[in-house]
């Protein structure tokens, strides 16, 4: 077993290490060994659980007998399914990468996206500009988490990076699509927020009781689809 | 039958065991804070120990219910009476039809779990009944109670409680202890993290209050400011209820069952799973102390808890009275 090492987090879970840094190809190596132990799933997995560059596996302790060690057990079954830096490593890439390409339609500026005007100002763009560059990337989800269906967004052209708001907002509404440092994001409920706010979005990424509950899931792609509606009087600019 | 909700109380709604198995998409294992008081409530109706229960936090709701049934009160140690018999809880206790139960102050402890014989009736979503506060689902529609609300229960499968005219309190009573026990000294025993202080034992050198702005997502705790052994930036990883975490101004944050599923703050170490229950009874202002714990310390801890759950079972199981099936 190479390319992770291996840690507890408390009693239940098993933390496997790829590094320790927000980078696309060590999210990739996250997302290809959850595929992989997620097709032989053992009865005792509760959650497997990526984020950018680690994976946990939480373990049903009572799924085992009384006597066994969960974690051990956990990390004896890693050992013997013997994936190897192959099956995550950026050699034999033969193994596509999992997931699915999303299209996301976004209305860019104005009240859906208070924040475009600061940002284009900071990179120094025309808002224009800014929206066919936040269109242009291709995104890979590297995690859902902050809040249930919230995904994080790598792949963020860097002119347009941006640190988060000094003092959160206290209502960010439902499907905005932000800005936070280095990555994208995208609220799927209403609530506080202190991404740079540039556009919203009408679908739904999280819904409890659809199948699944979330729109995106972990390792999938995103392309953001200008949908902003202008009227024909006006047009956006940067001053 | 059902319940209706004439206060809501400060903070109260439906929680079962938790819901596992979605946290890859960022949702939370919610669940009642206390497990051990929550399993023990139902034991006493005859429920299975994972059914919905109400989680009462500090002060409790005034309800009425319609029909006869058996309730048990556990956790906190909580003014209740019904109509203007008081009881006590960690007991069964049979109410008549109409009658109202009023749920007054948490004398000692910070959350009280009401049991129904039968249960509340509550959809499943994503495996649980419980609600999610912060994603705003399960439970009763995602929420905590309000005035008017009616709570359905499910009509009891394996007996139903007497159909009293008066109110009957049972003579005995199951001692919660040591796993609730408001007289031990509040200590929590802690797995290290992977994030060392600097010095290494600076989180159980001191003493440490539970701020107010603590709540089901995780307890804040003030006392001197820990410092980092390594003060570099860290990404978001994993995190799980009991996980302990240093924010930048040196205030631990132990996560409780309302814990997001990633965390970007340093982890300095994880409560055990047998001491949760402690945690859920703190309140702003209890004091508690950490004392350092190894897994298979944590593991025995967990399995003696569990045995000592097995045992009450079986205690409350012998107790049974004439228990009557239900005729539909």
């Amino acid at each position: 077993m190479s390319g992770w090492s291996v840690e507890a987090l408390g009693e239940d879970a098993l933390l496997l290490r790829f590094g320790d840094c927000i980078e696309v190809a060590l999210n990739q190596q996250v997302h290809r060994l959850a595929a992989r132990i997620a097709a032989r799933r053992p009865p005792w997995l509760q959650d497997l659980v990526p984020a950018y560059a680690t994976l946990a596996l939480f373990v049903d302790r009572f799924a085992l007998p009384a006597d066994i060690d969960p974690l051990q057990e956990a990390e004896r079954w890693l050992r013997a399914q013997a994936f190897d830096v192959g099956d995550v490593g950026d050699v034999g890439d033969a193994i596509a990468i999992p997931g699915r390409l999303i299209e996301i339609s976004v209305r860019y500026g104005g009240e859906d996206g208070p924040d475009l005007e600061d940002v284009a100002r900071h990179a120094g763009l025309s808002m224009d500009e800014v929206v066919v560059r936040h269109c242009a990337a291709e995104y890979c989800v590297a995690m859902l988490g902050f809040a249930a269906g919230f995904p994080y967004l790598l792949g963020l052209d860097q002119a347009l990076s941006m640190e988060r708001l000094d003092t959160p907002r206290t209502r960010v509404a439902a499907g905005s699509v932000g800005i936070g440092g280095a990555q994208s994001g995208i609220y799927p409920r209403q609530g506080p927020g202190g991404w740079r706010i540039i556009g919203r979005t009408d679908l739904v990424l999280f819904d409890a009781v659809r199948t699944p509950p979330t729109l995106l899931a972990p390792g999938d792609r995103v392309r953001f689809v200008d949908d902003t509606v202008t009227p024909p009087a006006t047009k956006r600019a940067a001053s | 039958m059902s319940v209706r909700v004439l206060a809501p109380g400060l903070l109260t709604m439906l929680q079962d065991g938790g819901r596992t198995g979605f946290r890859h998409l960022g949702v939370g294992t919610s669940g009642a804070l206390d497990a051990h008081s929550h399993a023990i409530a139902n034991l006493l109706v005859g429920n299975a120990a994972d059914d919905p229960v109400l989680e009462i936090t500090l002060a409790g709701p005034r309800l009425r219910f319609d029909r006869a049934t058996r309730i048990a009160l556990c956790g906190a140690q909580i003014d209740a009476r019904v109509d203007t018999q008081a009881v006590q809880g960690w007991r069964r206790v049979d109410v008549p039809a109409g009658c109202e139960l009023v749920l007054g102050a948490c004398r000692r402890g910070a959350r009280a779990y009401l049991a129904v014989a039968g249960g509340f009736a509550a959809p499943i979503i994503l495996g649980s009944a419980s609600t999610d506060l912060r994603a705003g689902f399960g439970g009763l529609r995602g929420r905590m109670l309000a005035t008017g609300d009616v709570l359905p229960i499910i009509r009891a499968a394996r007996v139903v409680a007497p159909s009293v005219d008066g109110i009957a309190i049972a003579t005995w009573w199951i001692d919660p202890a040591p796993d609730v026990d408001f007289n031990a000294p509040k200590v929590v025993r802690v797995l290290s993290g992977r994030d060392a202080l600097a010095p290494g034992d600076a989180l159980f050198a001191e003493s440490w209050r539970v701020d107010a702005a603590s709540n089901r997502q995780g307890l804040r705790l003030q006392g001197p400011a820990l410092s980092l052994a390594d003060v570099r930036e860290r990404i978001s990883e994993p995190v799980a209820p009991g996980t302990i975490q240093l924010p930048a101004d040196g205030q631990p944050i132990v996560l409780l069952a309302d814990a997001q599923t990633h965390g970007g703050y340093a982890r300095i170490g994880h409560a055990i799973a047998a001491d949760r229950a402690r945690l859920a009874q703190l309140r702003a202002g209890d004091v508690l102390r950490f004392e350092p714990c190894v897994p298979a310390e944590a593991r025995r801890l967990a399995a003696e808890q569990q045995q000592r759950l097995a045992r009450i079972a079986l205690a409350i199981a012998a107790r049974a009275p004439q228990l009557r099936s239900v005729i539909s």
